[in-house]
């Protein structure tokens, strides 16, 4: 990551953890979503963005996590967040381990369809099945507590364990990415066939890759069935799936800020069409306004939102910028 | 199960095989042909189911109606749509990647969705078969089969037959499948490579639509009913082999025998059972049973 990234990304947190102080409890419940998509898109933007394998079935991960979170905990009593945690994930890595295994045999476009149909097979077990409680879904007995230090029910705790979490999660791949690992996730992003002549096996790089993504999926859905207190079929559904490929491309794909960013402007672009003051009862057809601005999107920003200082800048300084810029900002 | 019961249901996993297949081929053409993956290519479906309900009292007005009045007049709309998708949206996808693709189709699913609710609304609509077709055969002693479904399999017997006809012994076939293996090269002949685009489009979604149309009168009308199938046809195509017709014929059929004989004989996993099937398959070819050539 470059200075300005690192930049960015310290702002970043010090505005996400200002946000107690000046919003209410409204704006609380709606950055802390947010910081879960936020935590999920990095999920798929170290698959999308860094190892050039787009997943089109993320949302499994997301909901097998926040399913085990619901189904493992007791009926009485609050858990603990010491094994709470690390066994919703591990369920999402086990069936991202199962997936990856699978689907990484094929390539490209199969590769898209692929990872798709396997998240619907895990959206039709919950939904169809009496172990997932069915479309209604099911409600979360008690949430997880830390000892006596943090308790998960006041929405403050919660803002700042969400917080925490995706500062782990923002540092955790930043170093991944940096690392001998990291450099060869991006040459297989960039010419596989050159890796493999050049003595890598990139099979078992990519589903450790994909075992980490879905990994990073399922703590997102842990955090989001905590934060909501019911898991529903829905959050395994291919529409939050390609949501979460929206936000990690809208954002800029290749760039672990562009997640955040890209988390951000989807939420609240979802928030502003939705939003019942603005558009009366029109806000009904909210999908309307979000599939045109993500064609436009498609249409106007190529490379997301993290390109946009830069191309304003290059239309300001002329061409002179261009070059530089170019070089700085590794073809995706 | 009895032999009638048995006969029922093969014919039933046939039909829906059939169907799935007109919807899956468009699917595939799309793909292996111009190397977009059309994540819309469900709405078409569902707007096809929906033109069959909403367009039939418009027709029956003016042309003094009837199904198929109104089956013809869907499919020179689709034609139409299809065209003009492909000039408006598609034409500018060729060159990206597959990912900017998914986007942009899966914004072109938003707002077909919510542009249907606003012109035709949410509820769930049944469309009556044409009254030729209403009748139901006898089968075995108690048992009888619709006429309709018979229908239904026989238009998809023709369409593939004829897909199959135009594409091997056209010349415009013969343009789409060297148009599919080197691009440049068709364009430097002297062959008009944006427009066969357009049409194998403007096909893609007349099949789509087509389909739609005629399962209307079976599997109702229903929001979100393009998505279903949209997924159902992507395992096709991969079952198939993405670009190869033949495959998805197959896989079709396949697809539709899991899926029916599923929901008799283990209604719990009947849902699941088609991607098991996918995944076995790939396990064994990881390409798919076809590999377009």
């Amino acid at each position: 990551m470059d200075r300005s990234g690192a930049l960015f990304a310290v702002l970043a947190f010090l505005a996400l953890a200002a946000v107690p102080a000046v919003a209410g409890s409204f704006g609380v419940d709606l950055v802390t979503k947010i910081m879960i998509y936020a935590i999920f898109a990095l999920s798929l933007e170290l698959l999308a963005g860094s190892t050039g394998l787009v997943c089109f079935g993320q949302a499994a991960f997301f909901g097998i996590g926040a399913y085990a979170t619901v189904l493992l905990s007791p009926q009485h009593g609050p858990p603990s967040l010491v094994w709470m945690l690390p066994a919703s994930v591990l369920c999402a890595a086990a069936y991202a381990l199962i997936v990856g295994a699978l689907s990484l045999r094929t390539k490209g476009a199969y590769f898209i369809m692929v990872t798709l149909a396997f998240a619907q097979m895990a959206y039709y077990v919950v939904h169809d099945t009496p172990l997932g409680g069915g479309t209604d879904g099911i409600y979360l007995a008690t949430k997880p507590v830390l000892g006596p230090w943090l308790d998960l029910n006041k929405p403050l705790a919660f803002l700042g364990f969400t917080l925490g979490c995706q500062a782990a999660v923002f540092v955790f791949l930043a170093l991944l990415l940096r690392s001998r690992f990291g450099r060869a996730l991006a040459g297989i992003r960039v010419n596989e066939q050159r890796m493999r002549a050049s003595g890598f096996s990139t099979y078992p790089y990519k589903l450790a890759a994909f075992v980490i993504s879905g990994a990073i999926a399922g703590l997102a859905g842990f955090l989001f069935a905590v934060k909501d207190g019911f898991v529903t079929p829905e959050l395994l559904s291919w529409h939050l799936s390609a949501a979460v490929l929206v936000m990690v491309i809208l954002g800029g794909l290749g760039h672990l800020r562009g997640a955040l960013i890209g988390a951000f402007a989807f939420a609240l672009l979802q928030e502003f069409f939705q939003s019942e003051a603005i558009f009366g009862a029109f806000a009904r057809h909210w999908h309307l306004g979000l599939g045109l601005t993500v064609i436009a999107c498609v249409a106007l920003l190529p490379h997301g939102l993290v390109q946009v200082p830069g191309q304003l800048r290059e239309r300001l300084l002329g061409r002179a910028q261009r070059s530089a810029t170019e070089m700085r900002n590794e073809p995706l | 199960m009895d032999l009638a019961t048995f006969l029922i249901q093969c014919l039933n996993a046939l039909q829906y095989g059939l169907l799935l297949f007109l919807v899956a081929s468009g699917l595939t053409l799309i793909f292996g042909i111009m190397g977009v993956i059309n994540l819309a290519h469900g709405s078409f479906y569902m707007i096809g189911a929906y033109m069959a309900y909403a367009l039939a009292p418009i027709v029956g007005a003016t042309f003094g109606g009837g199904f198929f009045a109104t089956l013809l007049v869907g499919l020179v709309l689709s034609v139409l749509l299809g065209y003009v998708l492909e000039w408006a949206f598609f034409s500018f996808l060729y060159d990206r990647e597959h990912l900017q693709q998914v986007l942009m189709t899966y914004g072109l699913i938003l707002v077909f969705e919510e542009l249907r609710s606003l012109l035709v609304g949410d509820e769930v609509h049944g469309v009556a078969p044409p009254e030729v077709l209403s009748g139901a055969l006898p089968l075995g002693g108690l048992m009888t089969y619709p006429v309709y479904r018979l229908f239904i399999s026989g238009v998809c017997l023709v369409v593939a037959i004829g897909m199959y006809l135009v594409f091997t012994r056209t010349r415009l076939g013969m343009m789409i499948r060297a148009g599919s293996t080197n691009r440049e090269m068709v364009q430097s002949l002297g062959i008009d490579i944006r427009f066969l685009y357009r049409v194998v489009f403007a096909g893609g979604v007349a099949l789509a639509v087509l389909a739609g149309m005629i399962a209307a009168p079976v599997s109702s009308v229903y929001p979100g009913m393009g998505n279903t199938v949209l997924i159902v046809c992507f395992v096709v195509a991969v079952i198939g082999g993405i670009g190869s017709i033949r495959g998805a014929l197959l896989a079709a059929v396949l697809v539709g025998a899991v899926d029916t004989f599923g929901n008799v004989l283990l209604p719990q996993a009947a849902g699941v059972l088609i991607y098991v099937l996918m995944a076995l398959i790939l396990l064994w070819k990881p390409q798919g049973l076809f590999r377009a050539g």
